[in-house]
C-alpha cells in the first residue's frame, strides 16, 4: 500500500453505524431533556402570581343590614359570591322538589362538608354560593319568585345561567335537563358572631381571627 | 457574471448577466419565479370557487396591516384596554377606519375560509394525493379560531370577558387535569388583568407566526401536488410532448390577473361592510361589548362571533357538560379525517350520485340551521332544533365510509370540461 493510500485510508476511517446511532440517539435525548427542564420557567410563568395570591385571601362581609329574601354579592378570588338570606317558605320549599334535582344529596357536588346537608349551608337561613355556573362560569341570575312566568307554574324558585339555560334552586342544587353538571359550588365560609360572614376561612372562629 | 438555468430547470433559458445574474446566483429568483408562478400550471377550468383560496391570503395580509397599526395605539391591561380601544375609535386619525377594517377583516376571512373549504367538499379536494394539503389547511382553520378568540377578548368589553370565561372553562371539562388547566390559561382566579396581557401576547406575535408558517407550508404542499378542479381529474396525467399539462395553463399571467379580478370584488365588499355597516347587525361587533368587561354582569344573552355558533348551538344541545364539550370538540375534528372516510372513487360531485348530494345538501343545510340556531337564546324550541340539526351533521361525515362507496358514479371524461 502506498504512502498516499495510508493517507486516504486514514482520513476516512471505517463508519461504526452502532456507534454512530448510539452518539445520535443519546445527544437528542440529552437535547430533549434540556428543552424540557428550560421549558418549566416558561410554563409555570403561567400560573397566578404572588400578587394574585396575596389577593385571594379570605373576605368578611357585614350581613346586618341583608333582609329576608335579599342576595347580595360580594367578591371573592375574582368570584361573585351569592348570598340570600332565605325565609322559612323558600327553606321548607327545598326538600319538595328533590326528585327533579340530579344531585339533591350533594353527593357529586364540591362543598365543604358542613355545608353538605338539605340545605346546603351552615345555617339554614343563610345561603352562601359561588355564584359561577358549574356548566361553563356565567353568573345565574336569580329568579326566586316561585311560578315565575318565563320558567313555568312548577318553578319553585332558584336560579337560572342566562348562557346555556341551566337552572338552580333556592340551595344552588342543579335541575334535571341542565348542561350543568353539579350544583353550584359553596366556599369555604365562617362566621364571626351573628353577622360577621368570612368567605375563603373553614374555621375563622375557632382561629378568632380578627 | 452570468449563469444559466438550464442544469436546474431542465429547459433552455437566456443566460442572464449584470446585477440580476449576480441575484440570481445568490438566491434562486427566477427559478422560484418560474417554477411557482409563471411556469406552474394549473387547470384551466377553474371557476368561482377557486377564487377564495387567494382572498384568504388577501385576507390574511389585511389582518396582519391592519394588525401592526392597532398594536400601536391599544394599551393590553384589564384598566387600559377598553379606554384605549374607544381612543382608537374616537382620536387616532382614520382610527376608525383602521379598527373597523381590522374587526370586518376578521369576519371576511373567516366567510372567505369557509366557502374555500366548501369547495373542497364540492370537488372532492381532500382526497389522495392531496390529504396533506387538506390537514395543513385544517390546522390553519384551528388557528385562525383561536387567533379569532384571543383577538375578541382584546378589547374587553363585557362580551369580550363572558367569552374568555366560556371558552377557557371549556378546557376545565377535560377529566383530571381540567380545574389547574383553566388556573393555569387565566393566571389567577378569574378572567384578568393576566389572562387579557397573555392573550395580547398570543394574539399578536404567537399566533400570527404559526399561521404564516402554516401558510407557506399550505402553498407548498398544494405545489407539489398541483391544484384540483371542478372536474376532479389530474391534469398531470395528460401531457405534451414539452411535458407541460394539457389542460393546464400558467399560473401567472392567467390566474393572477384572474385572482385580481376577484380581490376587486372582495375590497369593495369589504369597503361597503366596513363604511356603511361595520357592526353588521351586531353579527361583527356586539353591542354588549360596547360596555365595559363586568365580572358580576353576564350580558343576556350572549352568543358568540357568528362564525364559531354552529359548534355553540351543538356545545348547547348536549344537557351534560362533558359530552357537549366533546360533541363540540368532534363537530371540528371530522374534517380532519374526511380524506379517509371519504370511499368514493371519483372526487368531484359532479360525478357523484344522488346519495353523496343529498348528503352534502343536508350537511349544508343543517350547518347553516345551526349556525343561525346558535345565535338564539338557550330555550326552546331552540335547543331542540339543534340536536335535530346535529344528526344530519355528524351523519355527513360518518356515514360517509358507507354512502361514499355504495353511492353510483357518473363516468369521469378524460379531460377537463366547461360548464360556464
Amino acid at each position: 500500500m502506498s504512502e498516499i493510500g495510508a493517507i486516504a485510508d486514514h482520513q476516512q476511517p471505517e463508519i461504526d453505524p452502532g456507534r454512530r446511532k448510539f452518539l445520535t440517539v443519546a445527544t437528542s435525548a440529552t437535547a430533549a431533556v434540556g428543552v424540557v427542564v428550560a421549558a418549566v420557567p416558561f410554563v409555570a410563568s403561567w400560573a397566578p402570581s404572588e400578587r394574585a395570591r396575596a389577593l385571594g385571601a379570605p373576605v368578611e362581609v357585614d350581613l346586618s343590614k341583608l333582609q329576608v329574601g335579599q342576595m347580595i354579592t360580594p367578591t371573592w378570588r375574582l368570584k361573585p359570591i351569592y348570598i340570600v338570606r332565605r325565609d322559612p317558605a323558600m327553606v321548607e320549599q327545598l326538600p319538595k322538589h328533590d326528585n327533579s334535582l340530579k344531585d339533591p344529596k350533594s353527593e357529586n357536588s364540591i362543598q365543604p362538608t358542613y355545608a353538605r346537608n338539605e340545605m346546603r349551608a351552615r345555617r339554614a337561613d343563610l345561603l352562601v354560593l359561588i355564584g359561577i355556573c358549574t356548566h361553563l362560569g356565567c353568573l345565574p341570575k336569580q329568579f326566586f319568585d316561585a311560578g315565575d312566568p318565563v320558567l313555568g307554574a312548577d318553578w319553585p324558585g332558584g336560579f337560572r345561567c342566562p348562557c346555556h339555560g341551566s337552572r338552580f334552586d333556592l340551595a344552588g342544587r342543579v335541575f334535571n335537563g341542565s348542561p350543568a353538571p353539579t350544583n353550584l359550588t359553596v366556599p369555604p365560609y365562617d362566621f364571626r358572631g351573628q353577622d360577621i360572614l368570612i368567605i375563603g376561612s373553614d374555621d375563622a372562629a375557632s382561629k378568632g381571627a380578627a | 457574471m452570468a449563469y444559466d438555468t438550464a442544469s436546474r430547470t431542465g429547459q433552455r433559458r437566456a443566460v442572464r448577466s449584470g446585477l440580476w445574474g449576480w441575484i440570481n446566483e445568490r438566491l434562486p429568483v427566477d427559478v422560484f419565479w418560474r417554477s411557482q408562478l409563471s411556469e406552474y400550471y394549473a387547470p384551466k377550468n377553474f371557476n368561482f370557487w377557486y377564487f377564495f383560496g387567494s382572498l384568504a391570503l388577501v385576507a390574511l395580509v389585511l389582518q396582519l396591516i391592519t394588525g401592526i397599526f392597532l398594536t400601536m395605539f391599544y394599551k393590553a391591561g384589564a384598566a387600559t384596554a377598553f379606554d384605549s380601544v374607544e381612543f382608537i375609535m374616537r382620536e387616532v386619525q382614520y382610527g376608525w377606519l383602521i379598527r373597523y377594517l381590522h374587526s370586518t377583516g376578521a369576519s371576511a376571512f373567516f366567510l372567505v375560509v369557509y366557502l374555500h373549504m366548501y369547495r373542497a367538499l364540492l370537488y372532492g379536494s381532500y382526497k389522495a394525493p392531496r390529504e396533506l394539503l387538506w390537514l395543513f389547511g385544517m390546522i390553519i382553520y384551528l388557528a385562525l379560531m383561536a387567533e379569532a378568540f384571543l383577538g375578541y377578548v382584546l378589547p374587553w368589553g363585557n362580551m369580550s370577558f363572558w367569552a374568555a370565561t366560556v371558552i377557557v372553562n371549556l378546557f376545565g371539562t377535560i377529566p383530571g387535569i381540567g380545574p389547574g388547566l383553566v388556573e393555569w390559561i387565566r393566571g389567577d382566579y378569574g378572567i384578568a388583568d393576566a389572562t387579557l396581557n397573555r392573550f395580547f401576547s398570543l394574539h399578536v406575535a404567537a399566533v400570527p407566526l404559526v399561521l404564516l408558517l402554516l401558510v407557506a407550508l399550505h402553498l407548498v404542499a398544494l405545489h407539489e401536488v398541483g391544484s384540483n378542479n371542478p372536474d376532479g381529474i389530474e391534469i398531470k396525467e395528460k401531457k405534451d410532448l414539452r411535458g407541460r399539462p394539457l389542460d393546464g395553463i400558467p399560473f401567472h399571467p392567467y390566474y393572477t390577473v384572474k385572482d385580481i379580478v376577484g380581490v376587486c370584488v372582495f375590497l369593495t365588499l369589504l369597503a361597503i361592510v366596513v363604511f356603511f355597516v361595520p357592526t353588521f347587525g351586531d353579527l361583527f361587533l356586539e353591542k354588549a361589548n360596547f360596555e365595559p368587561a363586568n365580572p358580576l354582569s353576564t350580558p343576556d344573552p350572549i352568543s358568540p362571533s357568528w362564525y364559531f355558533t354552529p359548534y355553540y348551538a351543538i356545545l348547547r344541545a348536549v344537557p351534560d357538560q362533558r359530552i357537549g364539550a366533546l360533541l363540540m370538540l368532534i363537530a371540528v375534528m371530522s374534517f380532519f379525517f374526511l380524506p379517509w372516510l371519504d370511499r368514493s372513487p371519483v372526487k368531484s360531485m359532479r360525478y357523484r350520485g344522488w346519495i353523496s348530494r343529498t348528503f352534502l345538501g343536508l350537511f349544508t343545510i343543517s350547518f347553516v340551521a345551526l349556525m343561525w340556531l346558535g345565535m338564539q337564546p338557550a330555550q326552546e324550541p331552540y335547543v331542540s332544533m339543534a340536536r335535530i340539526f346535529a344528526i344530519p351533521y355528524f351523519a355527513f361525515f360518518w356515514l360517509m365510509p358507507f354512502y361514499s362507496r355504495i353511492d353510483s358514479v357518473k363516468p369521469v371524461p378524460e379531460r377537463v370540461t366547461f360548464h360556464g
